[in-house]
């Protein structure tokens, strides 16, 4: 089955600059339809207005984190609730992947990154395109 | 046995060997008002007159070292100086993608291989553009490190001004060279170079 690449993606991260990149990243890989928002409240504000196919999140914002945010969207009994999750993060530690694991990401990409590897880790949680 | 312990501690130097003479003195000065007999009040005197000069020795380095200077300027000095880091990595990673954008359409508009060429290597300049969101998420924790420094030796000298009333205020003055090397300002407390050149214009050739 193919990505259908018009789907929405929402990205989430409280630096402007980081969103940016994400943004033309997304661009470059064809995922033309990109909403953003600077923290996990914002975030999840969003998802329940509007459905979208990804979302990418940053890990480290205030006042609601990433991890908060996913454990929100997993623990809603809404459509939404299964939406595929990336969540992008500075810190690698082990402990972190795992408890991002348990509250049910999808998959986990340390900055700094390349658009072949955000192209990657979005082909193995939406398929390859 | 009564008086005073002394426990010193390894590479404490100069500030171990003022407390055990303090000690000693005390303990001396103890012993002496026990044993009482044959010991002039005029000896307990000296003794407790060398140990207020230790002291008020002791309260002027601690003045010297002006723990509040630590915390009411240099540490937030240096997280200024550190947000404005931040904040101009911030500007200047806006404007280079700023030309990206601008690059990137022209690129789409030349197309074919060329286009793409021109695209690759805008998309390497977005990656390493990341740099200022990570080098901003580190000096954000160093900022959180030092306001929590700075928290401490305010308690530090909250304590200290409780405990020893009337610490001399030592302020140092900055002579005028060294008064002239505090660049770059930072935004806010600077003037702009429009202002700098209407100013200068003011003065005529």
């Amino acid at each position: 089955m193919s990505v259908d690449k018009n789907m929405n993606v929402l990205i989430v991260d409280d630096y402007t600059t980081m969103l940016r990149i994400i943004k033309n990243l997304l661009k470059q890989l064809g995922f033309n339809n990109v909403d953003e928002a600077t923290d996990g409240s914002m975030a999840l504000e969003k998802v329940k207005k509007k459905s979208y196919g990804l979302i990418i999140s940053d890990w480290n914002m205030e006042p609601m984190t990433g991890l908060d945010f996913l454990k929100h969207v997993r623990a809603a009994n809404e459509p939404y609730k299964n939406t595929p999750f990336i969540m992008i993060t500075a810190e690698s530690k082990t402990e972190n992947v795992i408890a991002a694991k348990q509250a049910g990401v999808n998959n986990y990409i340390v900055k700094p990154f390349n658009a072949e590897t955000l192209k990657s880790k979005i082909a193995t949680v939406l398929g390859d395109f | 046995m009564s008086g005073v312990s002394t426990h010193p501690q390894e590479g404490d130097g100069e500030r171990s060997e003022k407390k055990q003479r303090i000690v000693r003195i005390i303990n001396s000065v103890i012993d002496k008002v026990e044993k009482a007999e044959g010991v002039s009040r005029e000896a307990i005197y000296h003794e407790l007159k060398d140990l207020q000069h230790i002291i008020e020795e002791s309260r002027r380095e601690i003045a010297m070292a002006r723990p509040k200077d630590i915390s009411d300027k240099d540490i937030p000095g240096a997280t200024d100086e550190l947000d404005a880091v931040v904040e101009a990595t911030a500007q200047a990673t806006g404007s280079i993608m700023d030309a990206c954008d601008v690059i990137s359409d022209k690129a789409m508009e030349i197309g074919g291989d060329g286009g793409d060429a021109i695209m690759d290597q805008v998309t390497k300049i977005y990656e390493s553009c990341s740099f200022q969101d990570i080098t901003g998420q580190r000096i954000t924790k160093v900022v959180k490190t030092l306001k929590s420094i700075e928290e401490t030796i305010n308690k530090l000298t909250h304590i200290m001004e409780e405990k020893m009333p009337g610490l001399p205020d030592h302020e140092p003055e900055m002579s005028y060279e060294e008064s002239l090397l505090n660049g770059p300002q930072l935004p806010g407390q600077a003037i702009s170079q429009d202002d700098i050149d209407k100013l200068l214009a003011e003065f005529g050739d």
